[in-house]
């Protein structure tokens, strides 16, 4: 009988062990830290699905521009070059012109409070395109000579640095001289128009950059995670568009229908499905789940628990601003002085501006921590027509979304924070005129810039203005590090980690039991104190014994 | 080894011990790392202490099974019934005895391994607070899988609190425990009969029927 329980026992323990082992590489440590140089077969899924993904390599056409006798022309206007496209893309412009690119307004937004640069939206930067009545805001807008009539279609789709705008003046200067030399110089521009107009692609990088990277009236004004260092960066700077790695180009992932590039962001999101191009290969945007799959970690790595609460970025953009540094802070209510009658501009560190008379005080910052939100994909923007409460910071943008939403995932932001001008009576935000001849940039005059440009959008003002505290959100997306630049799980699993501002929900590492604590440490002390004493007791009695 | 009246009893067995200190190491590495991931401390690292943590609960959870099929198939169980005889006189024992080296009212044999206040202390432990542990541990490790497994509407925050509670007082447990092993008749005399399996107990000692656990 004893024997047999002894071999019961050793069979037992055979058994342990044996089903124990398995365990280990499992749950082992050793994935701890990253290792660069992995093979293939210890990929993370994730990677291998992305690089299956994008190994067609490059893209290919069925058409060189160069040969298109169309586009042979002496061309004397913008509106001629557009006429030239639409003859072979005849839908091009019908199609671009039904998208938010061209009308600049969110369709999805209630008429009644249009969202929009040229809707009712505005912004703590210049604060309101007055309905696109504010000229120098159209230099972006996708027109020729910044107006909204003709397409140009060269903004996105042009491969040649020429300025076509400026050689349109000239050209125009030149044939009206109408001297010979003139008209030889005329024809040598258009001859560079020619070549210009031939040399036709898919946006690039740097098509989408010249706006983007410079919204809000300069580079990484606006957005943290783009501007000029993003036209050529490499994959420290960003993973995926890095030129010494995969080199994507912006539609790689803004894929596109009808011309309408997806991405955008305000009252629905970018995206309204999480899926993989393996459930779907037509889905309207990639997003990083669409290659990346929403397990894409190794099987034991933890961070795939995450990502039905957490987005990518915030543990894959670490920083953003991570090259040129981007506006942190703008307060009007510091623009206006002169120096020596005249307006002046102060530059501080990295050359950048911190006061001009025309907008007021700056401030820059690099290598910027984003602050964290839930967030479903959809923004709140403030418009004009909205009442304020001036007491409080005015959000002018703030992500939607909450824990409870099950599409909302933490997310990572810019916050620019400023002071901006509102009407003390209405309680609503004003839209001074800044770039016309009258408007502020010119006069520097606050009350007729305020009056102009309410003028403008058929606002009443009340003539009483204040500069009141103001935020402006940016998602942030871009910039997308190398993995081994990404978050530890310390940086939010602390006490005053990242995520300290969040609450709603219980995160292991940075919150406590206030009274368990206080409880659960007493119990401690009081163990060790009774055994303290009871040892002491033991001591003292037994010694005493032996004197005796 | 007759003298002094002392005599050697082999009192644990070999998976017994192996179990105990296997146990020991697990719950050294569970309070370590589990007090770390509340933050009381950065010793490891929130991101080692954590998967340490979950490796070394699910090990505990795999071999307590192991444990729990080894005491029912050995009757060993029997040396866990609580009995609330003499128990008073433990008590007394430990408060009052002790200090004037008077003998244990419930000494150790191979039947009888547990007084009254042990078998109470390690049932409570065994059949409470460890499962609870547990239970709460293995929950909190399964969280992602909550919804999935129609158990949406567990709270995480209460988990941990009782989980945290429950570590608190695993922590009491053991200090108490390991002061106690120092009250054999020489300090070390219990720490090395739980690595040797022989426990020293005195040649008079009788045991009465009630205290073994038959087979």
């Amino acid at each position: 009988m004893n024997c047999m329980i002894f071999q019961l026992k050793r069979i037992f323990l055979f058994f342990f062990i044996s089903i124990l082992l398995p365990f280990f590489p499992d749950y082992s440590f050793a994935s701890a830290g990253g290792s660069l140089h992995q093979d293939n077969k210890n990929q993370a899924p994730g990677r291998k699905m992305a690089i299956q993904a994008t190994k067609s390599g490059k893209k290919w056409n069925t058409t060189d521009h160069i040969k298109h006798k169309i586009l042979h022309q002496e061309f004397k206007s913008g509106e001629e070059v557009t006429q030239a496209c639409i003859y072979c893309h005849s839908e091009a412009a019908d199609q671009f012109k039904k998208t938010i690119h061209w009308t600049w307004t969110d369709l999805d937004s209630d008429p009644e409070n249009l969202a929009g640069k040229a809707g009712f939206s505005i912004n703590n930067f210049c604060i309101s395109t007055n309905m696109a009545k504010d000229k120098s805001c159209l230099d972006c807008h996708p027109g020729w000579n910044s107006k909204r009539e003709t397409i140009n279609c060269l903004d996105c789709h042009g491969q040649n640095d020429l300025d076509l705008n400026e050689a349109f003046t000239d050209i125009q200067g030149f044939l009206d001289s109408a001297d010979a030399d003139s008209l030889e110089i005329a024809k040598e521009i258009q001859k560079d128009v020619m070549d210009a107009v031939s040399s036709i692609g898919r946006p690039t990088r740097k098509n989408c950059g010249s706006c983007h990277f410079r919204g809000g009236g300069g580079d990484g004004v606006k957005h943290g995670d783009l501007d000029s260092s993003m036209a050529y960066p490499n994959k420290n700077l960003d993973v995926h568009m890095g030129t010494d790695g995969q080199n994507f180009q912006c539609t790689r992932c803004h894929t596109t229908i009808l011309h309408n590039v997806s991405g955008r962001i305000y009252s629905t999101p970018a995206a309204t499905q999480r899926k993989s191009l393996i459930e779907d290969d037509s889905i309207p945007k990639i997003m990083c789940e669409s290659c990346h799959s929403n397990k894409p970690h190794k099987s034991e790595n933890k961070a795939n628990d995450h990502t039905d609460k957490v987005a990518c970025q915030s543990c894959h953009i670490p920083e953003f601003a991570r090259i040129n540094p981007t506006k942190m802070w703008w307060d009007w209510s510091k623009a206006g002085k002169k120096k020596n009658g005249k307006k002046y501009t102060d530059y501080g560190q990295w050359h950048k501006p911190v006061y001009k008379s025309i907008k007021g005080e700056f401030k820059w910052e690099k290598n910027v921590i984003p602050e964290y939100f839930w967030f479903n994909g959809s923004m709140k923007v403030l418009t004009f027509k909205d009442t304020i409460d001036p007491g409080k910071t005015v959000e002018m943008s703030r992500p939607l979304g909450s824990i409870e939403n099950k599409n909302s995932r933490i997310f990572p932001f810019k916050i620019h924070k400023g002071k901006t001008p509102y009407d003390k009576v209405n309680k609503t935000m004003v839209t001074p005129l800044l770039s016309e001849p009258e408007g502020f940039w010119k006069t520097l005059d606050w009350d007729d810039a305020i009056v102009k440009g309410m003028e403008a959008v058929g606002q009443p003002f009340s003539g009483e203005f204040g500069f009141a505290d103001t935020s402006y959100v940016f998602p942030i997306t871009h910039m997308v590090a190398p993995k081994e630049k990404s978050l530890s799980c310390e940086t939010c699993h602390a006490k005053n980690g990242r995520l300290a501002k969040l609450d709603g929900f219980y995160m292991p590492g940075r919150d406590k039991f206030k009274m368990l604590t206080i409880g659960g440490w007493s119990l401690i002390a009081a163990s060790f104190a009774g055994i303290f004493f009871h040892a002491l007791g033991r001591f003292f009695i037994k010694n005493k014994k032996k004197e005796c | 080894m007759d003298t002094n009246g002392i005599i050697n009893i082999y009192l644990y067995t070999r998976y017994e011990r192996f179990w105990h200190w296997l146990q020991m190491l697990l719950i050294v590495l569970l309070l370590v790392t589990g007090f770390e991931v509340q933050s009381y401390y950065h010793l490891l690292g929130f991101q080692t202490a954590a998967k340490i943590h979950n490796f070394a609960g699910i090990t505990w959870l795999i071999s307590f099974a192991f444990f729990i099929f080894w005491i029912f198939t050995t009757g060993e169980w029997k040396q866990y019934i609580p009995t609330t005889k003499k128990i008073f006189s433990v008590l007394h024992y430990y408060a009052h005895g002790i200090f004037l080296g008077e003998p244990h009212p419930v000494p150790k044999r191979k039947n009888a391994k547990h007084n009254p206040l042990q078998r109470l202390t390690y049932l409570s432990l065994a059949a409470f607070l460890l499962p609870v542990q547990m239970t709460t541990g293995f929950l909190y490790w399964s969280y992602n899988s909550w919804d999935a497994w129609g158990m949406g509407y567990l709270s995480l925050k209460a988990t941990a609190f009782i989980h945290t509670a429950g570590g608190f007082g695993i922590l009491s447990f053991i200090i108490i425990h390991i002061y106690m092993t120092t009250t054999g008749h020489s300090l070390f005399a219990h720490i090395k009969a739980m690595i040797t399996g022989w426990e020293e107990v005195s040649k008079e000692t009788v045991i009465e029927e009630w205290e073994e656990a038959k087979h």
